[in-house]
């Protein structure tokens, strides 16, 4: 069965090739943090599996104390001028969008046919993983026409994968490492700790005050651990289950499901998401401003999901 | 409640404007400490943790495809043919994108959008080019204002979205929670009780690609860095 290890030896390998190619850029004056960062990221990829937790652990602050304190430089490759892009542009035309195109393609029919595929009752892909899968031999392939495509020198495509991890930087290992503080997180209790704390809280006898703490409990849950999947066990466990299903018989699925998405605010908020860091990086934007752009809608949707649960929860 | 120390530490450090991975670290640290994990425990935990969560960075496979092509120009290729469509505006091109992403992602299709892959390389350079024809060269706040928003267009739809498919992870991942405490829903019930809030999310966005387009039409609207 084709499980995941197939998605991250390739990834592994494009990481190693910026490690090396990072050691060898004299341009570059923190070349061997660069070199350190994308070649331990690269080992966790490649033996992740086999090295042990405790091993993996002392890798991870390894990253992060080159990271987080060294700090990575960004290199700037040789690459082309806006003239020779304009030029190259105008004589490729629309085939320049056929990789980009091809990545989607291949997850669409990846998660339509894969899952489906069996061997003498053995699904050839793991089910579980289709998604991601599919989606790294969308982006094998798309590499492979690329290439054909724009007939570029062979370092080009180590380069140009360079250029771009570098402006991501530090931040390309934050969601991982979120989701690692959850698993801490839930090893201590924390969970337990904070339900009790605003179960506690809240006056007695008042619905409203029991979905809106719901709610901005996961908003603002969700913007301190940088992730909705990370705070919504700690609320229902605080106060959905006990207060909103228990004590006043509310719909558990209406108050999951707009729970969930109250915390999806809290993410378009934060400056501990991936989700608002990457972008930033990858489109040379200053900090916060893919959250100052999401931020209204953010808000006004959380006082729609306050104003839908009270009105539908309690009604189905 | 001495394991909260750690949520406290992650919160004074995202304050005190620390770098995130260093805040992070530190928070998972205090929080094992307090919670009477030892020093052992806790960095096998890490790196457990991180070990098991390496499939979230897979997508940045697509990363060498999107250099090389940005290299042999795209960009500027999403460019002039978003500018051929003199009707289109930065916030008309935007909306419609939110409603693909929301629409696909709703059928499970997450794989579709994202930023590295799509928003980067297409829809930041076409919306862009949108306004470009519309209203001249753009000046620097204008073009950050525009790439913002073309990030969010894709956040917002996959957030808003992806809740509705009932075999993807936030679905499931309610389903189990609830479990946990002794609740059993069925996932199509959780499902489409996510569809209300798709619906306003989009409307509430939908005005505000308006509001941007108007903004954008301002000459004198001198767009702050954001």
């Amino acid at each position: 069965m084709i499980g995941l290890r197939a998605a991250y030896i390739p990834a592994g390998i494009v990481f190693a090739a910026i490690a090396v190619f990072s050691a060898l850029d004299r341009s570059n004056r923190k070349r061997w943090n660069n070199a350190l960062f994308w070649g331990l990221f690269a080992l966790s990829f490649l033996a992740g599996d086999l090295i042990g937790d405790f091993a993996n652990g002392v890798l991870v602050i390894a990253m992060v104390l080159i990271g987080g304190l060294g700090g990575i430089g960004i290199s700037a490759p040789a690459t082309t001028t806006a003239d020779e892009r304009a030029a190259s542009a105008s004589r490729l035309r629309e085939w320049l969008f056929a990789p980009v195109l091809l990545i989607p393609a291949t997850a669409l029919v990846g998660t339509l046919i894969f899952a489906r595929l069996k061997l003498a009752g053995v699904p050839i892909v793991d089910p579980k993983q289709v998604t991601v899968i599919s989606l790294a031999f969308g982006a094998m392939a798309a590499l492979g026409l690329a290439v054909a495509v724009v007939k570029a020198p062979t370092r080009a495509t180590v380069d140009e994968a360079r250029r771009l991890m570098d402006q991501v930087g530090w931040a390309a290992i934050l969601p991982q490492l979120l989701a690692a503080l959850g698993a801490v997180f839930a090893l201590a209790g924390v969970g337990h700790a904070v339900g009790e704390l605003i179960g506690r809280a809240l006056p007695e006898g008042s619905r409203l005050a029991a979905v809106a703490a719901f709610c901005l409990g996961m908003a603002l849950f969700t913007m301190i651990m940088g992730n909705a999947f990370a705070a919504f066990p700690v609320l229902v466990a605080g106060i959905g289950a006990p207060l909103i299903v228990g004590r006043y018989g509310g719909d558990a699925a209406i108050m999951g499901a707009i729970g969930m998405l109250a915390g999806y605010c809290g993410t378009l908020m934060t400056p501990m998401a991936s989700h608002n860091i990457i972008p930033a990086a990858l489109l040379r934007l200053p900090p916060g401003a893919v959250i100052r752009a999401q931020a209204p809608t953010a808000l006004l949707v959380l006082a729609a999901n306050i104003a839908l649960m009270d009105l539908l929860v309690f009604r189905f | 409640m001495m394991s909260l120390l750690g949520v406290a530490v992650v919160v004074l450090g995202l304050v005190a404007r620390f770098n995130p991975i260093l805040v992070v670290t530190a928070g998972a640290i205090v929080t094992g400490l307090a919670g009477g994990l030892d020093a052992v425990t806790i960095i096998s935990a890490l790196g457990k943790g991180f070990n098991d969560s390496r499939f979230i960075s897979v997508a940045f496979l697509v990363l060498p495809v999107i250099g090389l092509l940005e290299r042999a120009g795209l960009q500027a290729r999403a460019r002039t043919l978003i500018a051929r469509l003199s009707a289109v505006t930065a916030g008309g091109l935007l909306m419609a994108y939110l409603a693909v992403r929301q629409l696909t992602c709703a059928l499970g299709l997450l794989a579709l959008g994202g930023q590295a892959s799509m928003v980067r390389p297409l829809i930041a350079p076409m919306a862009q080019g949108a306004a470009q024809t519309r209203l001249g060269p753009l000046d620097d706040g204008a073009r950050r204002l525009i790439d913002a928003h073309a990030a969010a267009v894709d956040n917002i739809g996959a957030f808003f979205g992806e809740d509705i498919f009932i075999a993807l992870g936030s679905v499931l991942l309610i389903q189990a929670v609830l479990a946990q405490n002794h609740i059993i829903v069925a996932p199509l019930r959780v499902a489409l009780w996510a569809i209300p809030t798709a619906l306003f999310a989009f409307a509430i966005h939908a005005v505000r690609l308006v509001l941007l387009d108007r903004r954008l039409a301002q000459p004198a609207a001198k767009a702050p860095a954001g």
